[in-house]
Formats: structure tokens, sequence, C-alpha cells
């Protein structure tokens, strides 16, 4: 193919094939690629070294409680919605050391960290994006910066994909982050029949472009693909009105309806490990058996644990219904006072994951029954 | 309503490493009362030693390897330099640890940690400081601070609260702080056979003296109990909310506003805390569970 203007900015073609070409080109500049790839019955974002490795003729199905990956009948990559597990997971490992000291004349480190690789995500999704700004604005704060989560996060790649076929529990549309890509991506793919075509929204995306066999879009093809994106904004599975909040729950923190929600609610803290929002975490102390050597580990928390709240003086949430109020309270209330935005994208993992069928989507219409203002 | 604003006083809370302590010697221990002692600590680095600040009502992290962090309210007087003090009571499993601390060991510390008691805008005011328990140790550094300036403010009535006479802490300091005219009543939960003093909450101590609710600020650190009924004494006695000012308890693991643990309603009580002026924590307070 012949050579072509790319800049940030311009939409080109990326024959369908080429994927390999584009993954192979990440990792040539050193990044190590996480992607999609099958694994116990389920998406999950996993090192991957090729096309090949990605779900390719898969689509998945969601509902509340329900993960099932079906043949799709095609031969696309991206025909999934969201993966079971979140990006956080590389920005903000569910168990990373912090430090290992050994006593030797005073406790005194043990060895040194050892820097984190670069990571180019592959196939982000334009909530897993909006997910991603969110967590930035906890850890990387003006009074504080995440030394671990800045690491990784600013090194990182991401090749986003604008979502088609949204799930059944998705409602990124009503949440404004989704399903088409604005912002925070290097390189954005929408993937057509043969080709996808890749927006450039980096100058690290156009780098990586160069040398690789792109073309000029053919006309038709992005007006298909303009078709497809604005059609996925009315196949969304679940709406959420956002309109009162955070009020509606701030208002409400004595509904009945936590009674009720806690009388299924299992406080299990699957819908907080699968939020790509959710942020809190817990420090561990793991020591040899003579004592001498410690390491210090920061793992991923959950406001459904009972210790989460457990101080000197008692426990201040001992049971589901203030665990279950604190999550939702936080998510979709207080959350845009610590931070300025809500901390749900409208993924809808906590509904697909939730092992009752709890649905966030039906928990703030119920909280707006018989609402008191 | 707003809360107060955390004061970054040291190098100590950032290290660049996510957790990573500085160390500090325990140079002296003393013991307060059953379960309770201060302990003394010196920073080995010896320009943190020299740079090292806080503000009356701050915390730190004390850090035993192999244990853990707990976070500890600083109870020394914030003008003396050097060694810095930390009144523990052994009651998990990082303060037992502490509490087999020598002489000479060595622990981690990070801080200093949260917002302080605003001591330098309540010249003028009279104080009703009202602890119970181990609330007083945060209280110690504010009062020492208003010895030294003792003529820039009114009338202050310290209300001290403890379970049994054997549980009161630094009684060896409270007649000095009497005879710098600081009114001081205290009540127990339960008499022994030589008290003579109040039996009762720390609350019903406000029936014993009037307030000027024109010029009085309260200052209060305690269980959440005590605090609720000193605060319900102060605004009956139409004590503005925004002048009283409450040290709240949460469980607090980073004392950076990152892990989550010590929300309480939109506020980090770790970062936004761990005092509050009334007004901002006051539609949260009474909601059970929250």
């Amino acid at each position: 193919m012949a050579e072509f203007p790319i800049d940030v900015g311009s939409v080109v073609a990326l024959p369908k094939p080429r994927l390999d070409d584009l993954l192979a080109k990440l990792r040539e500049k050193g990044y190590q690629t996480i992607g999609p790839r099958v694994g116990d019955g389920t998406v999950q974002y996993q090192p991957i070294r090729g096309a090949s490795e990605m779900p390719q003729g898969y689509t998945s199905e969601e509902e509340a409680g329900k993960y099932r990956l079906v043949s799709s009948g095609n031969s696309r990559y991206f025909d999934y919605t969201p993966g079971a597990q979140s990006w956080k997971q590389i920005f903000f490992p569910p168990r990373i050391t912090l430090f290992d000291l050994g006593q030797n004349g005073g406790w005194k480190p043990v060895g040194s960290p050892e820097p984190s690789p670069r990571y180019a995500l592959v196939g982000v999704r334009p909530c897993e994006i909006a997910a991603i700004k969110i967590q930035d604005l906890a850890f990387l704060r003006t009074d504080f910066v995440d030394p671990v989560y800045q690491e990784r996060r600013k090194n990182a790649f991401i090749l986003a994909v604008n979502c088609l076929r949204p799930g059944g529990t998705c409602f990124c549309a009503s949440m404004g982050t989704g399903p088409q890509l604005s912002s925070g991506y290097d390189l954005g793919l929408t993937e057509m029949d043969d080709v996808f075509l890749v927006d450039v929204g980096s100058a690290a995306g156009k780098d990586i472009l160069l040398g690789l066999p792109v073309g000029k879009p053919d006309a038709a093809v992005l007006g298909k693909a303009k078709q497809a994106v604005d059609a996925a904004k009315t196949k969304m599975g679940r709406q959420l009105d956002i309109s009162d909040l955070p009020d509606v729950l701030l208002k409400n923190l004595e509904h009945p309806e936590w009674e009720a929600v806690s009388k299924r609610c299992m406080s299990c803290t699957s819908c907080t490990l699968v939020c790509p929002t959710c942020f809190c975490w817990d420090t561990q102390d793991h020591n040899s058996l003579n004592g001498t050597e410690t390491e210090r580990e920061r793992v991923w928390d959950s406001c459904f644990n009972p210790g989460y709240s457990y101080q000197a003086g008692g426990n201040t949430r001992p049971n589901v219904r203030s665990r279950y109020r604190q999550w939702l309270t936080h998510k979709l209330g207080t959350w845009k006072q610590q931070y300025g935005v809500l901390g749900c994208v409208g993924c809808g993992r906590c509904i697909t994951w939730c092992p009752v069928k709890i649905d966030i989507t039906e928990e703030i219409p119920a909280l707006r029954k018989e609402t008191r203002s | 309503m707003t809360a107060l604003a955390a004061v970054r006083t040291s190098a100590a809370a950032n290290n660049g490493e996510l957790l990573k302590p500085s160390w500090a010697e325990v140079v002296k221990i003393q013991p307060e009362a059953e379960g309770i002692a201060t302990y003394w600590l010196r920073f080995q680095d010896s320009n943190l030693s020299k740079s090292y600040r806080f503000l009356p009502g701050q915390f730190n992290m004390l850090y035993v390897p192999g244990y853990g962090e707990a976070a500890i309210s600083i109870s020394s007087d914030p003008e003396q330099r050097d060694v810095v003090g930390h009144t523990v009571r052994f009651v998990g499993n990082v303060t037992r640890a502490i509490n087999r601390l020598k002489i000479g060991d060595v622990v981690g510390v990070r801080g200093p940690f949260g917002t302080h008691w605003p001591v330098e805008k309540l010249e003028g005011k009279d104080l009703i400081i009202a602890v119970g328990g181990i609330g007083i140790p945060p209280l110690r550094p504010a009062i020492y601070h208003i010895l030294r300036n003792r003529s820039k403010f009114g009338k202050i009535n310290l209300l001290y609260g403890a379970r049994t006479p054997s549980d009161l802490l630094f009684t060896s300091e409270l007649e000095e702080w009497r005879k710098s005219d600081i009114d001081i009543q205290i009540t127990v939960d339960r008499a022994d056979s030589n008290w003579q003093g109040q039996v009762g909450v720390v609350s019903m101590l406000f029936y014993r003296f009037r307030l000027d609710q024109t010029r009085t600020a309260v200052l209060t650190c305690g269980p959440e109990i005590m605090i609720r009924f000193v605060v319900f004494e102060a605004l009956a006695r139409r004590v503005p909310t925004n002048q009283i000012y409450v040290s709240m308890e949460r469980n607090m693991k980073c004392g950076q506003g990152s892990c989550g643990h010590c929300q309480i309603g939109p506020y980090f009580v770790c970062k936004d805390g761990p005092v509050f002026p009334f007004s901002a924590v006051e539609p949260y307070f009474n909601v059970e569970d929250f």
C-alpha cells in the first residue's frame, strides 16, 4: 500500500488480517500486549501475542446473574461486550507487593521492586476508558499520587474499540460514557466486515501506525460505520435515569429499599471486584516463619467485607443493609462530591456478575418510590 | 457545609513509595493507665527529626513490621521538637505489638495526617473541651497550645470522663492545667471506694456551669455515643453547629484518602478529618450504621 499521510484526528483503514501487524508493532515498541482471550468460558483480559488468541467469532450474552459466550456466526473479534474482568487489574493490580523488609540490624529493605512493564491494552471499550478516567481522579490527585498506579498508567498504550453490539446489561448511553469513543485513547478501532477503521487519537498512536499497511478508508465503509455506531446507542440492554442523582440517594438514607435489598444481597463483594471504578484497597503483611522477614502487600478490598469498617470502637457498618447502602450511595452519590463525577460508567458488570441478580438499574427506581423530599 | 483543610506539615507523610514509613526509635515509654501508655519516638533521620512538625489533632500511622499499621493521634506538645508522643491503647493486633516494644526498638511512622483543631481561629473564644476515655490524647496538643497562649483565650472548661478513676489519663498534669485557669470537671462511669468526684456521663457536666453561646466553641473527642450527647447539650445551649468541632474515629489505613475505608458520606476521615466542624458531618451523623 502507498505511503499515506497520517495525523492525530485522521481515520485510516487497516485490512482485517493485518491486526496482527498492529499487535506485533506494539510489542516491537516494547509494550506488553494485554487483550481479550477466552478462559473459563468468559472473555478475560490477559497477555496476548497475536490476533489468533482473541475471541474471534464469539459474542457474549449478559443478563442479571448470567454470562454466556456463544458463537456469533461471524468472524468479528470484538462482538463480545465488556470482558468479565475490567482493566483496573492492570493499573491497580488485585495484589501487589509494596515492599519487603528483613531484620538485619533494624528493618531494612530486601531487594528492589521490579519496574512495571509498559502495557498496551487491546480492545478497551468507551465505558472502560471512562472508568480509567474515573480511577485517574482517585489515584492521580493533586494532593496525593499513587505511585503504583501512576507508574503503570503513564506508560500505557490504549487501543480502544467502538461498541457496535451492546450487551444485555449495558447502559453506557444512560451514563454518557458510550457506546462511541470520544477521547482518552491512542488508537480507536471500529470493526467492519473486512477492515478496521482506525481513529488516530494521539501522537503515540500515530507512531504505531507508521509503516503499517493502512490506507484511505472507503467513503461507503465510513458511512456504514457511522450508522452502526449510531444504531448501537439504541441497543442498550438497560437504562438508568440519572437526572436526580446523587440527591435521590442522599435524601433516602433510611428508605425501606435498603432493608429489602439486604434480604437478597449476600455481601459477596462480587460487584465491587468486577466494577471498573471501585478503588478501595487494604494491606496484608506476610511474614517468614522465624519473623525476620516481612512482605507488605496492597490488595483489593470491598465495602461489603465485614472488616472494611471495623475499628477499635466496633464495626461502623455491622450489617448488609449498611454495606449495600454504602456501596450504592458512594457509587452514584457521594462520589460526585468527592471527584465531580458519578462512580458508574454503565458497563453492567455488577448486574451480570451478581449471583442473586441485584440490578443497579432497578435499585435506583426502587429508591425513587415514596421519595421524601 | 465544608470540612476543614488538611495541612501537610512534614515530609514523613509522602515518601514517594506507597506506605513506605520513616523509621523512629522508641526513646521513652510512659505508662498512663491499665492498657494505655505514651510512646515517645525520635526519627532516626536527624533532618526529619528537626523538620517534623504537626498541628494539634493530627495523627500518625505507626507501623510495626509484620503486624501492620495503626492510626495513632499525636498527644505531645506541637512545640516540642526532637521527640513525638503517641498515647496508645492496647486493643488490636498492631497496638498489642506496640505494647511489646522496648526502649530502643524501631517503628515505622507515616504522617502527620488530617485536619487539626483550629486553635488559631478560636482565639478570643471561650472553649469547652469535652473528652472521654482515649479521646483526651488528641486534645492534649491543643491544650498545650492554649496554655502557652492562655491570655488569647477566654474561659476554658475541660470536661473529662473515664470508665473508672484508674482509667483517668494525664492525672499528674491536670493540676498544672488547673493552675493556668482551666476549669476541669471530671466524671467516671463507675466510682471506686476512694473516688469523691462526679459519677456519670461527660455530657452531664454541661449542667455544672453556664456558657455564653455567642462566644463559645466546643472541641470534643471520645466514643461516638459520647460525642453525640456532647453535641446535643451544646446545641441545646445554642452553640452554633459550626462552632462545635468533633474528631471522628473510622477505620483508617492509608491516611491519604485513597484506600476508602474511613469514608463518612463524601468525606475521607483521614484526609477531610479527623477534626470536622459538626456542621459538615451533621447530615450523616444521625444516620444509623452510616
